[in-house]
């Protein structure tokens, strides 16, 4: 009996070339260039970002040296106008502090709940609640803290202090309550992702749940959760309608919560209403600092992504 | 004197260790706080929406629905704002479901593992996270301006797929990701092209998902509001976007109601904005609803 050895000496047939078939190729060129359109995305963000900033950094009214530690930003008036980021930065920081004090306890809280206690049932029940708060547009929830949170506010700690009726307190708590699930969801991951045979070691040593949940799962899980934390920053900071709502329109170096401030994402969205025109200083000015969003917001995703690169490792 | 056996000692020990004094009461206590932290976020959403339903339930009538707005409270409706979101979620399904599923195709089905592959999905993952105001700049400067399209319905419509595409492009690929690796090796064995593999099963079998997946990214594109805002979406206007005539100018929902809640009017902000922001989160309720059912069917029927 012979058996057939045709092809035998022939080239490897590599079943994902795929055929022959000039249809198919052109299908397989068109995926290809749908998955290169996200590229295309990226490439155009940059250019328009910082080819108009370019623009801002050439007149003669600002430096880049005068944007990054400036510390007057009067942007309306043109060649006589202030060019200094410092406030909005320092008003988007204040707003992320607020946020993150908010969310990082309750979110890590949650995900312990629900990640060691909470029983199957329970937890069908409260991560899909959780992902509708996650839903919920901003625009509602900056008429939420305009019109609820900073009331309650003004009724409370009101009576201590003067709260202006624009302030990054209740836009930071509200956006704080937002990020809950950012935070929520991927810390529960890597609590989760914490091999079993740590926690029954720990159990054997004779400690209790508790110490279980706090001494050895949330340490085990550290850089996960670490990199939810980051990713929430990273939505904190970009976060734009509850800001331009709540928190104010007026560029201000100040550590106080209860003042009106400006973040970056709320500048933009004032200026842009402005009809600027286009080539105008102020017009540049918008690309300048949204520039400097995307340069903040990229650094911080990519350490994000280190984190949770890491978790993965460990435990998988 | 009680006689000490082997067992009555172990169980001595197991109850020292199980309940030393105090012990459990923390113990408790701990559980209790878990328990209350994560119901603050739970109460949160409940107040957030009981508060917009009291506010406005009474405000929501049928001329709300059907009249352009106006300078008068009592007779502003939202018809421009709903036909103009009803347009931009078509045209952004339109262009972002199958610019989407075919990357996510891509990625997932043909990509060879070089660093075009891994630049592509590095690069993926980063847009997630750029803010949606940037997408906002992104259409302004790129198609507004350089490709001189205007504040045009179609320039909000492209940005806002940009904006979700990542969102699809990831739900589309573990939903491929879930089909079976077998079905795709009988298609092959059975002398089908690869394609023809993706196309005929594949595809089908991961469609709940990706529809799923699409549905929710689209409902979050309906209540973006800083991205069309910057592109330039018009508070009011007194025409519809419906049928999609895509260079026209076009408002949406979320802009009227940013707008109406920034005035400094109670009537507006107080009245007439939380009827609006009931009228879109019903929208929303509904899109949610249709994926839930989608992905209910598709997980009972895996």
């Amino acid at each position: 009996m012979t058996s057939d050895v045709r092809g035998a000496g022939g080239p490897a047939v590599d079943l994902r070339a795929g055929s022959r078939r000039l249809g198919e190729k052109l299908v397989l060129t068109l995926l290809w260039v749908c998955a290169a359109a996200s590229i295309l995305t990226t490439v155009g963000i940059v250019v328009i970002l910082f080819s108009e900033a370019a623009g801002f950094f050439r007149e003669e009214a600002v430096s880049l040296r005068g944007f990054l530690t400036g510390t007057t930003w009067q942007p309306f008036g043109g060649a006589q106008g202030k060019f200094g980021v410092l406030p909005l930065v320092a008003g988007t920081l204040l707003v992320t502090v607020i946020a993150l004090l908010v969310a990082v306890p309750l979110g890590l809280t949650s995900a312990a709940y629900l990640s060691e206690y909470a029983s199957p049932r329970t937890r069908r029940i409260l991560k899909p609640v959780l992902e509708v708060l996650a839903g919920v547009p901003t625009v509602v929830l900056g008429y939420f803290a305009l019109t609820f949170m900073t009331p309650l506010l003004r009724a409370t700690v009101g009576q201590l202090t003067t709260i202006s009726v624009f302030n990054a307190a209740s836009a930071g708590i509200v956006m704080g309550i937002m990020i809950v699930p950012t935070v929520a969801s991927l810390s529960e991951d890597a609590m989760s992702a914490v091999p079993q045979a740590l926690r029954e070691g720990a159990y054997g040593l004779g400690a209790t749940k508790r110490h279980v949940v706090h001494s050895v799962v949330m340490p085990a899980a550290l850089s996960g959760i670490v990199a939810a934390i980051i990713l929430a920053l990273g939505r904190a900071i970009g976060e734009t309608m509850i800001v331009a709502l709540a928190a104010g329109n007026l560029p201000n170096l100040t550590y106080n919560p209860f003042e009106q401030i400006q973040t970056m994402t709320a500048y933009i969205v004032q200026a842009v209403q402005g009809e600027a025109p286009r080539g105008s200083l102020t017009y540049e000015s918008i690309f300048a600092v949204g520039a400097l969003l995307f340069v903040i917001t990229l650094l911080i995703n990519i350490a994000a992504a280190r984190f949770v690169r890491r978790f993965r490792e460990v435990y998988s | 004197m009680a006689v000490s056996t082997p067992e009555r000692i172990s169980r001595d020990a197991v109850q020292a260790l199980q309940a030393p004094p105090g012990r459990n009461r923390s113990e408790r206590a701990f559980k209790m706080v878990l328990l209350v932290t994560t119901g603050i976020a739970v109460v949160m959403l409940v107040v957030l929406l009981l508060d917009i339903l009291v506010d406005g339930v009474a405000f929501v009538t049928g001329q709300r629905l059907l009249q352009y707005s106006s300078r008068f409270p009592d007779q502003f409706g939202f018809r421009s704002g709903i036909t103009g979101t009803l347009s931009l979620m078509v045209l952004v399904a339109l262009l972002s479901f199958p610019i989407g599923v075919g990357a996510a195709t891509y990625f997932e089905e043909f990509a060879p593992q070089n660093w075009f592959t891994r630049l592509a999905e590095a690069n993926i993952s980063n847009l997630a996270g750029v803010p949606s105001v940037v997408y906002g700049l992104l259409g302004a400067g790129v198609f507004v301006y350089f490709f001189s399209l205007g504040r045009s319905l179609i320039v909000g419509a492209i940005t806002l797929s940009l904006l979700i595409l990542p969102v699809i492009i990831v739900a589309s690929r573990e939903s491929l990701r879930a089909v079976p690796r077998t079905l795709r090796e009988a298609g092959l064995g059975l002398g089908a092209t690869p394609l023809q593999v993706t196309w005929r099963q594949v595809l089908p079998q991961a469609l709940p998902g990706i529809l799923t997946g699409t549905i929710l990214a689209l409902s979050r594109a309906i209540g973006e509001t800083a991205p069309i805002l910057v592109v330039g979406a018009l508070f009011s206007r007194r025409a519809d976007n419906v049928p999609w005539d895509i260079n026209d100018a076009f408002s949406a929902l979320p802009i009227q109601i940013y707008n109406l809640v920034s005035r400094p009017q109670q009537e507006f902000q107080a009245q007439v904005a939380p009827a609006g922001i009931i009228i879109l989160l019903v929208l929303l309720l509904l899109m949610n609803s249709i994926a839930i059912i989608l992905r209910n069917r598709s997980s009972r029927s895996n």
